[in-house]
């Protein structure tokens, strides 16, 4: 471990650290409102360090919904971080050590993938380590900190919190369909059906948003799809970079 | 706490995050497989915001306002803090009717 690396790592991570502690007050918050324990949020936050993926998983604990609809929904939602892993794993530094990768992996978020990928310099242990730690701080500490605060805020207050984490993904939806029309296209076929599962109860909500990613992502994929140049595949990450934070994309 | 569902959700994150640090030393070249996954996190937030975001709140006011003011500052691409607060406001706002 070389400090000076591990304390750039953190220097780069600050950002991060404080999108990711406002963000995940709402899912501490959102947590309570599922009538989950604390614990629970904060032990999912730190095992997790996903933001979609893990309050879709608390949702259907929440729901009360099976074992396979956790494991699926987990799988499908996180399934973009596998890319994110691939290229992390070609820019590391040749001499990590095979342990240190398994803590590297630990920490690929989209934020963290950003970051890293920003970098000029082949990544180090000690760098990504900073990054990851003040990530993860921020992260937990924010999940347990909405945790409280909703305990201690009137109920009139809790109840308008409940819609905060969607407020957030429509932060993100937004911005992507305004400027990329086949974002737009699977943005409203996911909508539609979504709507139409709701409302046909034919499926638990675990379950129409496993099939709608699958059918509507493949379908896209099949008839759009993305650019394969180099850039296209970045500009795909980039777009979807702001899951927590918007402003900690750009550290240049 | 629901253990078994906490330990299959860190284990399937992890593996995700892990297999292609111990599968793959070349890129992905398939476009179908990039294509999808590129589409998977738009589509997955969709599906998850609506309509669910219309019965976050107690009443259909609070939700329908808060949605409103989401989609609004959104649009004008302010950061995910902002309008996540924006639209819990809007919804504390349209609960006092």
């Amino acid at each position: 471990m070389k400090k000076r690396y591990f304390m750039e790592g953190l220097k780069s991570g600050l950002p991060i650290c404080l999108g990711y502690f406002s963000v995940s007050i709402a899912f501490g918050m959102m947590a309570i409102h599922l009538k989950r324990p604390i614990g629970e949020a904060v032990l999912i936050s730190l095992t997790n360090l996903t933001s979609a993926g893990q309050f879709a998983g608390l949702k259907i604990i929440g729901n009360r919904g099976g074992l396979i609809e956790v494991f699926l929904s987990t799988l499908i939602i996180n399934a973009r971080y596998f890319l994110m892993s691939l290229s992390i794993s070609q820019k590391l530094a040749p001499k990590t050590k095979w342990y240190e990768k398994l803590l590297i992996a630990y920490g690929i978020t989209d934020e963290i993938f950003a970051i890293s990928m920003s970098q000029t310099r082949a990544l180090t242990f000690s760098y990504m380590m900073g990054v990851i730690v003040i990530s993860v701080f921020g992260w937990v500490s924010g999940t347990f900190v909405g945790g409280i605060a909703s305990s201690l805020l009137p109920v009139s207050v809790m109840d308008a919190f409940g819609i905060a984490l969607y407020g957030m993904f429509i932060a993100i939806v937004i911005p992507a369909i305004k400027k990329n029309r086949n974002n737009r296209i699977a943005v409203m076929i996911a909508l539609v059906l979504s709507t139409f599962f709701y409302f046909s109860s034919w499926l638990s909500e675990g379950w129409s948003i496993i099939v709608i990613t699958v059918g509507v992502s493949a379908l896209m994929a099949w008839l759009c799809p993305i650019d394969q140049k180099e850039e296209a595949f970045v500009d795909g990450l980039e777009g979807n970079a702001g899951d927590d934070d918007h402003d900690v994309r750009d550290p240049a | 706490m629901a253990w078994k569902e906490m330990l299959v959700m860190m284990i399937t994150t992890y593996v995700i995050r892990l297999s292609p640090f111990v599968l793959f030393r070349k890129k992905i070249k398939n476009r179908f497989i990039q294509s999808f996954l590129y589409y998977v996190p738009y589509v997955v937030l969709s599906a998850m915001t609506f309509p669910a975001i219309l019965f976050s709140t107690s009443s259909k006011i609070s939700a329908l306002l808060g949605t409103g003011v989401a989609i609004v500052l959104a649009y004008e691409e302010k950061s995910l803090i902002v309008v996540a607060l924006g639209a819990a406001i809007g919804a504390w706002f349209g609960g006092l009717f």
